[in-house]
């Protein structure tokens, strides 16, 4: 079996850290090649060895047999190796077709001619499966097509290995079977696939084989076929791993938050769109209620509402039974609301602030932490410690690591220990899970449970629709700004879940009833 | 905050690195010029600030002062997330308090200097305070309203100086002396640094210096500061009143520009606000003093002084016909290179890696 790309004994070292340590991956031609590996295990930087954009200390890379020198994504692509990056990198006012051949213009004495590229996307298009409407904007289509887009790119570049970034987290549920569905079309006709993620669903559903990465270490390649996911994940945590969350029935209490009524609107030039639009629901001391939708549906701004990261138009919120609706958000931090914000970068952290500066991010003006207007810095680096050693925080260097340079899930997981730690009645968590790998998530999952139990009200927001059935005791689906129904994860399947999100369903139980 | 201290030691070593730099393009102008004259001339810049012993130390101190809080206005600024260009207009209005108070309240007495200093103080607020309104409610660029403010203040003082009869000098277009209570005491520095300029000012400068420094790495106030310069969102996430936030530290930024310029025209060494249409210098050089000095409290009051040791030496290059523009040239080249200190940082730090690779093999 001849290998179209072979990573071999690849090591990079940063500062204090070895990313990648002798570690070696071969893929097949025609095959579909899972990398798996928790945060923080090298995934991100042994592509980006492979893409040129970092040169390793030691090891080789052969493509073809051939040992290829690769500088930076032009060679990468040379060599036709493309990629589909988590987040797309689509120009959003441009067509689709713009798009597909944007640094490959076909031109005629510097004029476009647009027809011979609009023919050859159309025959990749058909000869693949991949549905698109050409003169689209990026901007009016859904994520699903742009990720065809994307994987059209490709195609058109002419690129015989194809890595996809964790391709399925922004997808609903029949998206993902419809992108599987497309992996295999592609290494039917001969492209060979490097596929990196966590979900071990999606290898069990595709891939051939597996290779694992833990603590940038090479674990293993596995067949995927003769190895169960619980085998997968104990290589990759290192550990055995619990998959399914085990809680028992919740037995709600006082409730917590009410929001009544509520609008958000979103002001563009001339006219005002609803992007919440008249939501109504509880969340009671002792249950996790979820709110499921497709990315862009309104949860993010309910969210900010509700934290005042950004007003509310019309409607109540109450907060332990009082009116917090244009309370400061300083206010509601301190009266019981813990907020894991949707965009960890953004809102989260203080990326050039170090670990125990961001661990009393909403705490250093307490007593605790402060006297006389002065910091306490012996009582945040303690504080800081504990935050470490409970949550296993892994950085360079302890407390004191500028929290730009750690790895994504591990800033996550700073954010979630210090909103868990500090005292609350409301966790408010907003993808508390998304870019963590399976310990981690266990992990998270059984102390938002925990929290549940010791009388905290969690309300979730999820994306991902395991996390969804797994954790809560509620489901409210979100669609366009409305609550289109009310779940009991019991009773319902994933794939209807899928149905109401995608808003081909609906229910009668909300007053917004069309 | 704790940091690593490789960190900081990077940061030190390419503003070192730039002033290396900076020098040896100063000796090339020199050569180009009068290669006969040129070593003898370099020398100079580098030892000429002690040319007359104590008095020349005295004199760079005198220097220094006002760069010192310009560079501080503009690091802490920095520090805080705006880019605090109105200085100039800051330390013009600074300085024009000073001097109206130091005419105008003589009957205070002994304190007279100190109400002539905070006169200076609340003026250069007051010319922080509008832009940082600006910016956080109106959102309007920092930069510009600072440029905008610059020319009001250079225009309103102008004015203000010529028709207001007991400040103007008019036969030398120029504002009258200030009263001699006015003047701020020597403090004790004329017995250590006999015949130069210096006076209290320079201690003032330090004190304030450690005053910033303080608040911005050990109080609450601090943490806010620089929490919400690094990032608005997650400030107020946290709960920090951002708006609030911008408007303080630019008022905090104005009353150290405004300060610096009282310190100037209140030392009581015949400096005058003349009626020209330029802005004074000293601003400016703030941000060159800023850059150099890494931003960073106490890194500005080295960069400050290590400025003012090239001026004051650069001042007997006119010995060997040299013009003293050169140290401008020296000083500009010295900024252009720690602008980039990001590049000399990254070469310094692959150098280490490569080193510590040799030696120790493996270690993370």
């Amino acid at each position: 079996m001849d290998y179209v790309i072979e990573m071999l004994h690849i090591t990079k070292k940063f500062p204090g850290i070895i990313a990648n340590d002798d570690i070696t991956i071969q893929l097949k031609k025609g095959e579909i090649h899972a990398l798996l590996g928790e945060n923080g295990a090298g995934k991100s930087t042994l592509m980006s060895v492979l893409f040129g954009l970092y040169q390793p200390e030691e090891g080789v890379i052969k493509v073809r047999g051939q040992e290829a020198k690769i500088k930076g994504p032009l060679d990468a692509n040379a060599l036709g190796i493309g990629m589909v990056h988590q987040h797309f990198k689509l120009v959003h006012n441009f067509t689709v077709l713009q798009n597909i051949v944007l640094g490959m213009e076909t031109v005629e004495k510097g004029f476009l001619k647009m027809d011979d590229a609009r023919k050859k996307v159309m025959d990749l298009s058909q000869r693949y499966n991949l549905f698109i409407d050409p003169d689209a904007l990026i901007s009016d289509i859904t994520v699903g097509m742009q990720q065809r887009v994307e994987i059209l790119k490709m195609l058109y570049r002419d690129n015989e290995i194809m890595i996809f970034d964790e391709p399925t987290a922004v997808l609903t549920p029949q998206e993902i079977d419809e992108l599987m569905l497309i992996m295999k079309n592609l290494t039917a006709e001969g492209k060979s696939i490097l596929f990196i993620t966590h979900k071990l669903n999606e290898i069990k559903a595709v891939a051939d084989r597996c290779s694992v990465l833990r603590r940038g270490k090479y674990i293993g390649t596995v067949d995927v076929a003769d190895t169960t996911k619980d085998q997968m994940s104990e290589m990759m945590v290192g550990r055995k791993v619990n998959l399914t969350v085990e809680k028992a029935p919740s037995k709600p209490g006082d409730v917590i938050l009410e929001v009544e009524g509520l609008s958000v609107d979103a002001r563009m030039e001339g006219h005002t769109k609803k992007l919440v639009s008249d939501v109504s629901f509880q969340v009671r001391r002792g249950e996790i209620v979820c709110i499921a939708g497709i990315d862009g549906n309104g949860q993010s701004e309910l969210v900010q509402a509700i934290t005042g990261l950004r007003p509310a138009n019309e409607g109540l919120i109450r907060l332990n039974g009082k009116d917090v609706t244009k309370k400061s958000i300083r206010y509601k931090n301190t009266h019981g609301l813990s907020h894991i914000p949707e965009d960890r970068h953004k809102h989260g952290l203080v990326l050039d602030y170090n670990l125990a500066y961001n661990g009393v991010l909403q705490q250093y003006f307490e007593p605790e932490f402060q006297s006389h207007g002065f910091l306490k810095n012996d009582a945040i680096y303690e504080y800081a410690g504990k935050l470490i050693s409970n949550f296993d925080i892994r950085s360079g260097e302890g407390a004191v690591t500028v929290t730009r340079s750690m790895s994504g899930g591990n800033q996550q997981k700073v954010i979630v220990a210090r909103e868990i730690t500090r005292k609350h009645d409301l966790l408010l968590a907003v993808q508390p899970t998304r870019g963590l790998d399976v310990g981690a998530i266990e992990y998270i999952h059984s102390e938002l449970v925990k929290q549940r139990d010791s009388g905290s009200a969690i309300l979730l927001i999820s994306l991902e629709l395991d996390e969804v059935m797994n954790l809560s005791d509620r489901i409210l689906v979100i669609f366009e700004g409305h609550i289109v129904a009310e779940l009991d994860p019991k009773q319902v399947t994933v794939q209807e879940l899928g149905l109401y999100m995608a808003g081909s369903k609906k229910e009668g139980k909300t007053d917004e009833d069309k | 905050m704790k940091t690593n201290k490789n960190r900081d030691y990077v940061g030190v070593l390419s503003s070192v690195f730039a002033i290396v730099i900076g020098l040896l393009v100063g000796l090339v102008v020199l050569l180009l010029c009068n290669p006969s004259q040129a070593l003898p001339g370099f020398f100079t810049i580098l030892t000429g600030a002690f040319t007359h012993g104590m008095r020349g130390v005295g004199q760079v101190f005198y220097y220094a002062t006002p760069i010192i809080l310009t560079g501080l206005s503009v690091g802490f600024a920095f520090k805080t997330g705006v880019f605090n260009i109105g200085t100039p207009g800051q330390f013009l209005m600074g300085g024009f308090g000073a001097v109206y108070a130091g005419i105008m309240w003589e009957q205070l007495g002994p304190v007279h200097w100190a109400a002539a200093l905070l006169a200076s103080i609340v003026l250069g607020s007051l010319w922080g305070l509008v832009p940082g309104i600006l910016k956080a409610y109106f959102n309007v660029n920092v930069v510009i309203s600072c440029i905008m403010m610059n020319y009001i203040g250079l225009y309103l003082v102008n004015w203000t100086v010529r028709s207001c009869k007991p400040l103007f000098n008019t036969l030398r277009n120029e504002s009258k002396n200030v009263a001699a209570t006015a003047v701020i005491p020597k403090m004790g520095l004329d017995k250590i640094f006999p015949g130069s300029s210096v006076n209290g000012g320079i201690l003032i400068a330090i004190i304030v210096v450690i005053l910033i420094y303080v608040m911005l790495n050990k109080t609450a106030f601090g943490y806010e500061l620089k929490a919400v310069g690094y990032n608005q969102d997650a400030g107020k996430y946290a709960g920090i009143n951002e708006k609030r936030n911008v408007v303080v530290s630019m008022m905090i930024a104005g009353a150290i520009a405004g300060l610096a310029g009282g310190l100037l025209y209140l030392a009581g060494t015949g400096k005058h606000i003349e009626i020209k249409d330029v802005l004074g210098s000293e601003g400016f050089t703030g941000i060159s003093v800023a850059l150099l000095g890494l931003s960073h409290p106490i890194g500005v009051l080295f960069s400050g002084l290590f400025i003012a040791y090239l001026t004051a030496g650069g001042f007997y290059l006119q010995l060997f016909e040299f013009s003293t523009e050169i140290i401008d040239i020296i000083v500009a080249v010295i900024i252009y290179f720690s602008a980039f200190a990001l590049i000399v940082k990254s070469i310094l730090s692959k150098i280490k890696e490569n080193r510590a690779g040799k030696e120790g093999g493996s270690e993370g």
